[in-house]
């Protein structure tokens, strides 16, 4: 039977599925609510100093659809925590002492200061959360007061700031990643470098979600302007993805533990993150969409999903994708499949050939002896899958590996050994032996 | 006030608000939300199944990708420059034999795209916009005589309006529309729907209407050869088939099932007409159930179709036969009338042979038996009536109707035929909008030469 306990840093958790700091975390009872639908730990939503800001009242969400209106994409001009810095405390600490087994991590966001930095760590170690999350990432309004992504994008910046909250805290500190930059592993580098503990990643992506066509105005529309916000969601699965992923094979932060976020919506987007190398997951979106029952699938579908294999822990296959993810040049240039279409699966809508025919290969048929038939003309077909990401029907289409005969496209014979593009007589720097 | 038991023929069985629920729309138009939800189900298929089905080649993929996208008169549009008539046909085509059967996922799930409704939803919202999408061209100065303003009348009218010629349409009765207005069942046209499309189809302008004109009585088709370029004939089926037993012209209560149904079509108000108490239909297509569902709708208690051969060769569609049943309608099969009984000058009831199927021939196997009827309606089909088409230019005839080749030209040079009156048609709303709309085009280009 899966064991789900979740061990990041040292902060205990009955299972890896945290809420990430957002909107669901900002207050007790929606905190006390989330830990009884069986949430791991939580993300307070980021608390600030000074007197606290102002949220606008108009839309502060956006979102993209997919069919059926499934929300596959949101956005946010939410700012940090709106409420008195003394009200979340409070609440933190009764939350820690009323749920002792979950995570209770605080996000933070205060002015690149280090007296900043040093008192609110010395307050919100009071409450006697699990350990703390700096907040460099949020990509709207606060980036505009020299805080979160104007921190973030400042690999200097970051080091600093983490080497402070390392010397004025005993707690785990977490820093969080902005993906608006063009190479995460110097954010994360720079995190490691200033003695951080973990990080965890991404943040929102700078974003405008749409125009108001009749307004001519970015949209959401804020009486008759809209600004960028932080889009996160299904669409950015991918992209936080290969973040982590960049993480976890950098030389420099090679081990560096991740929290991580982006997209996570089932089981199986948490394991994918875990299989590239992240200690646990932190949940959002999904979330909002649907509530804090969605958790519930997750954990049964982790369990399940590990039962299968074997799987005692996550550690037990905490990043074994790491190794395969590797740079193009290394991909076996020998390796052919075939697209093969399954005809009793086939519900002849044909989108497979008409995709292929008009932007890819003119591999697959339309007419078979004056029949709508769909099959694979494997002497066309470059294997690139196309028509199995488009075909409606689950399974319909496999990529099948080659391993016998001629290949009736190139003339190869199949399954001839591993051969990739830095020794291919193509590649001007090819290390092939003359 | 009567009811469904009272003894005979009478009007007024049900109350009032009966009458408006039982002729209310079959198929409750699709919400906005449900539009959409449904529109997102289809997969913009390849050569898609439902556009070959459909015998105006409506581009259904692209109509209901535009209805996806917000774009519901550009979805109109679409779907009305393939087929004039696509609301009438949202209401009336058989999808179920024809568009969504061919759906990749009645194929996949046995749950096709619900594309009637959806071209329902679009047109409708055309309607509602009261725009005419279409624009005639530069007069031709060409002249073009469409005789009958049914479905296919109409679809030539428009087509040829909007290529520029000058249209008369020749109608006998005092209304456009054909089926749509006096022959389709009430509960699937209904707020006056027939007359606002054909409102709609003349608003493009060009077409002139003449109401009271019938070939074989005040028109002469040698005269409109000689006054118009082109004449398109599309003039239905005017006569019905008989069944040939004694009594069916002399005993009150037998009626003629396609004029019972125009009646009731142009009724004011339903209460006021009359129904049995037992009424048999006699036939198998769609008038018989038409009839049979109206007439139990009417509050008729026992209603029973008869039909010689089995249910699979009935020519109303599975559907059309569940609505029957489901609407109470009995459906007893293999038997075929073979007598009528009266008393006192009234139908009384209907004597059957039962029928069987012998070496791939229907004969009768011996047994009978008779059902009491106060009203028996026959609907066996109907046929046409070249009235007016004799003479020095007698059109061809083939089993009855007019010989028309692939652009639905006559054996008779300048005229053209389409709908119900030509042979070898499907006798389907859908194809008679078809065959006008072929013949426009066939008489654009021969008057025009291109």
């Amino acid at each position: 039977m899966a064991d789900l306990r979740n061990n990041f840093l040292g902060i205990k958790s009955p299972n890896p599925f945290w809420l990430a700091s957002a909107p669901p975390t900002d207050r007790l009872v929606n905190v006390t609510r989330a830990f009884k639908a069986g949430w791991g730990g939580v993300v307070w939503k980021t608390l600030g100093d000074g007197d606290p800001i102002v949220n606008v009242s108009g839309p502060r969400y956006g979102a993209i659809h997919g069919s059926d209106r499934r929300l596959i994409g949101l956005n946010n001009i939410e700012l940090i925590t709106d409420r008195p810095l003394e009200i979340n405390l409070q609440e933190i600490k009764q939350v820690k002492r009323d749920w002792p087994d979950r995570a209770v991590v605080v996000s933070l966001m205060v002015p690149c200061e280090e007296p900043n930095w040093k008192a609110i760590l010395a307050r919100v170690e009071e409450t006697g959360c699990d350990g703390v999350e700096l907040n460099f990432g949020c990509p709207h309004g606060m980036s505009e007061r020299g805080m979160g992504a104007a921190v973030g994008q400042v690999p200097e910046y970051i080091e600093m700031v983490a080497r402070w909250c390392k010397a004025h805290t005993r707690m785990p500190v977490i820093v969080k990643l902005t993906p608006n930059i063009t190479d995460i592993r110097f954010p994360a580098r720079a995190a490691k470098k200033g003695g951080a503990d973990a990080v965890s990643l991404i943040n929102t992506i700078s974003s405008i979600m749409s125009v108001d066509l009749d307004q001519m105005s970015p949209w959401p529309v804020v009486d008759g302007q809209g600004t960028h916000g932080g889009y996160c969601g299904p669409a950015v699965k991918p992209i936080a993805l290969n973040m982590v992923a960049e993480i976890g094979r950098d030389t420099e932060t090679r081990g560096l533990p991740i929290s991580a976020i982006g997209g996570v919506t089932t089981w199986k987007d948490a394991a994918d993150f875990i299989a590239l190398g992240a200690g646990n997951v932190q949940v959002c979106t999904a979330a909002m969409t649907y509530g804090f029952k969605i958790v519930e699938e997750m954990k049964s579908g982790l369990s399940k999903f590990m039962d299968e294999k074997g799987y005692q822990t996550t550690e037990d296959f905490r990043g074994l994708a790491l190794p395969k993810v590797t740079d193009w040049q290394y991909l076996n240039l020998n390796y052919v499949v075939k697209a093969s279409i399954d005809q009793d699966l086939c519900i002849s809508c044909g989108r497979c050939h008409q995709v292929c025919e008009d932007t890819s290969h003119q591999a697959i048929t339309n007419m078979v002896d004056g029949k709508r038939k769909f099959v694979v003309k494997d002497e066309e077909c470059v294997g690139c899958n196309l028509c199995a990401i488009t075909c409606p029907v689950q399974d319909c289409i496999t990529m099948v590996p080659q391993t016998k005969g001629t290949d009736p496209r190139t003339g190869f014979e199949y399954g001839r050994p591993y051969a990739n593009w830095t020794t291919h007589p193509n590649n001007p720097g090819s290390k092939a032996a003359e | 006030m009567g009811s469904t038991r009272a003894e005979g023929i009478q009007a007024g069985r049900l109350a009032p608000a009966d009458y408006e629920a039982n002729f209310s729309d079959i198929h409750a138009p699709l919400s906005r939300h449900e539009a959409f939800v449904e529109s997102e189900r289809c997969y913009f298929c390849h050569d898609a199944p439902c556009q070959t089905a459909c015998p105006t080649s409506i581009d259904i993929p692209l109509f209901i990708r535009e209805i996806a996208s917000g774009n519901d008169l550009g979805a109109a549009e679409t779907i009305l420059s393939a087929n004039i008539l696509g609301g009438m046909c949202a209401r009336v085509c058989p999808t179920e034999t024809l568009c969504e059967e061919a759906c990749v996922r009645e194929h996949a799930e046995g749950k096709p795209v619900k594309i009637g409704l959806l071209q329902r939803h679009a047109t409708d919202r055309l309607m509602e916009s009261g725009k005419q999408p279409f624009k005639r061209a530069a007069s031709t100065g060409k002249k073009v005589a469409v005789v009958g303003g049914g479905p296919a009348g109409l679809s030539c009218a428009h087509k040829l309006a909007e290529l520029g010629h000058e249209v008369t349409i020749y109608e006998a009765k005092d209304k456009l529309g054909g089926l749509n207005e006096f022959g389709i069942a009430a509960y699937k046209s209904t707020d006056n729907f027939a007359q606002r499309e054909v409102d709609f189809i003349l608003s493009i302008g060009g077409i002139t209407v003449k109401a009271g004109h019938a070939l074989g009585h005040n028109l002469d088709i040698a005269k409109l050869r000689q006054s118009y370029d082109a004449v398109f004939v599309g003039t239905g089926l005017a006569g019905v088939n008989k069944l040939g037993l004694a009594g069916e012209e002399t005993l009150s209560g037998v009626v003629d099932a396609v004029k019972y149904i125009a009646e009731l079509r142009q009724a004011k108000d339903l209460a006021k007409l009359p129904v049995g108490r037992n009424v048999v239909v006699i036939g198998g297509g769609m008038t018989a159930v038409d009839v049979a569902v109206q007439s139990k709708k009417l509050g008729a208690e026992s209603v029973t179709i008869v039909y010689r051969r089995g249910q699979g060769e009935m020519k109303a569609s599975a559907y059309e036969q569940h609505l029957a049943q489901t609407s109470g309608v009995t459906i007893r099969t293999f038997a075929q009338p073979a007598g009528l009984v009266g008393a006192n000058g009234k139908v009384t009831g209907v004597i059957f042979d039962e029928t069987e199927v012998k070496g791939g021939k229907l004969t009768a196997s011996g047994g009978q038996y008779t059902l009491p009827a106060d009203m028996v309606f026959t609907a066996i089909g109907q046929i046409f009536v070249p009235d007016g088409l004799n003479g020095a230019d007698a059109l061809a005839l083939e089993s009855g109707r007019i010989v028309v080749d692939a652009e639905r030209r006559t054996s008779v040079k300048h005229i053209w035929a389409g709908g119900d009156c030509i042979a070898g048609g499907q006798d389907l709303t859908v194809a008679a909008v078809e065959d006008g709309k072929q013949a426009a085009l066939s008489i654009h280009h021969t008057l025009m030469g291109a």
